[in-house]
């Protein structure tokens, strides 16, 4: 009894080690996008809560916090509350797989990627379900724009992540990063490395492909009629699953904790170190990308998902599976 | 050849590339912002802002009450009344200007033969009532007193194109 009691201490302090740092690197990244954004269109961002503005998301979560949680009295009262909670609940849980380092992990599961793949796909039941219950014509054209673009793109990302498990031959996401203590999957799969990143912009919602809350035309897409802290939970949820797929992109492909080169200087330095600069590197690169490209349109961007990404991941998967058998490099 | 070309650019990203080029240069240029309160933007000796009444360095008002600033302002949003003093000089009582009429075209200050009403170099006065926007002349010559160093500069540095 003490044992289990014992144990379950150590499990609700692990996952918080890794809630509060993503939520707090959720606040950063919010932060960073304002400061990104703001650089490449020469202006300076937020720069005066706290130093350097840091502090902007913290106040802007208070604001949030202090608003008056509007109800639209034609929705799904129930639905319409329980949407967010579920969003931001499955971008956490998907977590509990992510090893930070090789040994710092809540569940060290032999399936974790199908796990993580598996809760990805829930995402959108946040969206669909926030989108009808907003008995709103445009959060119900976002949230149907959402479910048939995260569809799209997660059989894309699912042919490469099934390339990288024939290099691998393990679903566990410790034996992934591991395999690539000598060298990292980006530099021989490198076609898949740039469409997982693009699949995952596209997951993520992220632009240019953010359809669903286009507000050129949805107004702000599934959820347009949120307001205060059931708006903030979506907003931490899409900050927090971006961050849970760049890390899978350096699980994948970046070789996690292992540093750049194996020599001295940068061996020495914790593993925890270099995920968070490779994590924060993807980052980078998404909200570069949101600054430079404008939104696609639908019809573009489902043409893109299946007649260009479909076919080529697919015929990716056998040029990979053959070198692989013809040299004999098959993992047993 | 050309449409080989095509393809080749478009699976290699060849436009996305440059795309993300041009705006990596960017995100390390100088940045254009002001820190508003803090830092202020260059203004034009001949900046028309809010106006002001102003004085002769012996504190006698400059104002002779002529009215051509009354008659020339475009708005009418000046009202003026006046009478003598007693040592038979003509004095304005009255000296009103209404701030939400006012359209900043400078007219008065160019009528003005003696450069009492000048237009200062002070953009920051919005207010939270309409009637604070209703100057009169006290509150005139109260900006007179209080912007009078740098008035009399900008129209020193601005005579020689008058």
């Amino acid at each position: 009894m003490t044992s289990l009691s014992f144990e379950l201490t150590i499990g609700i302090l692990k996952i918080f080690s890794f809630v509060v740092p993503v939520l707090v690197s959720v606040a950063l990244l919010v932060y960073l996008e304002r400061k990104v954004l703001g650089a490449v269109q020469l202006r300076k961002g937020p720069n005066v809560v706290g130093p350097f503005g840091i502090l902007q998301s913290f106040a802007d979560v208070l604001k949030l916090l202090t608003k008056e949680n509007l109800l639209p009295s034609s929705s799904n009262k129930f639905l319409f509350i329980f949407a967010p909670m579920l969003t931001l609940i499955l971008s956490l849980i998907a977590w509990a797989v992510i090893p930070i380092s090789s040994t710092y992990v809540i569940a060290n599961i032999n399936i974790g990627i199908l796990y993580l793949f598996a809760v990805s796909s829930f995402g959108v039941y946040g969206v669909i379900i926030a989108g009808w219950a907003s008995n709103s014509k445009y959060p119900f054209l976002g949230a149907l724009r959402s479910a048939a673009q995260m569809i799209s793109y997660e059989v894309s990302i699912g042919f490469v992540i099934i390339t990288v498990l024939i290099c691998v031959g393990s679903l566990n996401l410790i034996d992934i990063v591991e395999s690539q203590k000598n060298m990292w999957f980006a530099i021989p799969l490198l076609p898949m490395f740039v469409i997982f990143i693009i699949s995952a912009l596209a997951e993520t919602n992220r632009l240019p492909f953010d359809l669903p809350e286009d507000e050129a035309t949805l107004v702000a897409g599934f959820f347009t009629e949120y307001s205060s802290i059931s708006f903030g939970l979506f907003f931490l949820a899409e900050y927090a699953n971006m961050i849970l797929m760049s890390s899978l992109t350096v699980i994948l492909f970046l070789g996690g904790w292992y540093p750049p080169i194996d020599i001295f200087p940068l061996n020495a330095i914790p593993g925890i170190f270099w995920f968070v600069i490779k994590v924060f590197l993807i980052l980078f690169v998404f909200l570069w990308v949101r600054a430079t490209f404008p939104r696609y349109r639908y019809d573009q961007l489902m043409r893109l998902g299946w007649k260009i990404f479909l076919p080529f991941t697919l015929i990716w998967v056998v040029i990979t599976s053959a070198f692989l058998f013809y040299f004999g490099l098959l993992p047993n | 050849m050309t449409t080989l070309i095509k393809y080749i650019k478009s699976f290699t990203l060849f436009e996305l590339m440059k795309g993300l080029k041009l705006t990596i240069t960017y995100f390390f240029k100088p940045k254009v912002t002001l820190n508003y309160p803090n830092q202020k933007g260059p203004i034009s000796p001949r900046f028309r802002g809010e106006h002001a009444l102003r004085r002769y360095p012996n504190g006698e008002e400059r104002c002779i009450a002529c009215k051509l600033c009354e008659a020339v302002c475009p708005a009418q949003a000046i009202t003026i009344e006046a009478e003598a003093k007693p040592d038979g000089s003509r004095r304005t009582t009255r000296y009103d200007i209404d701030m939400t009429k006012c359209i900043y075209c400078g007219l008065c200050e160019e009528a003005c033969p003696v450069d009492a009403i000048v237009e200062g170099p002070n953009f920051e006065y919005a207010t939270e009532t309409r009637e604070e926007l209703l100057y009169d002349k006290e509150k005139l010559l109260r900006n007179g007193d209080i912007w009078e160093k740098q008035i009399s500069e900008n129209l020193k540095r601005d005579s020689k194109y008058r």
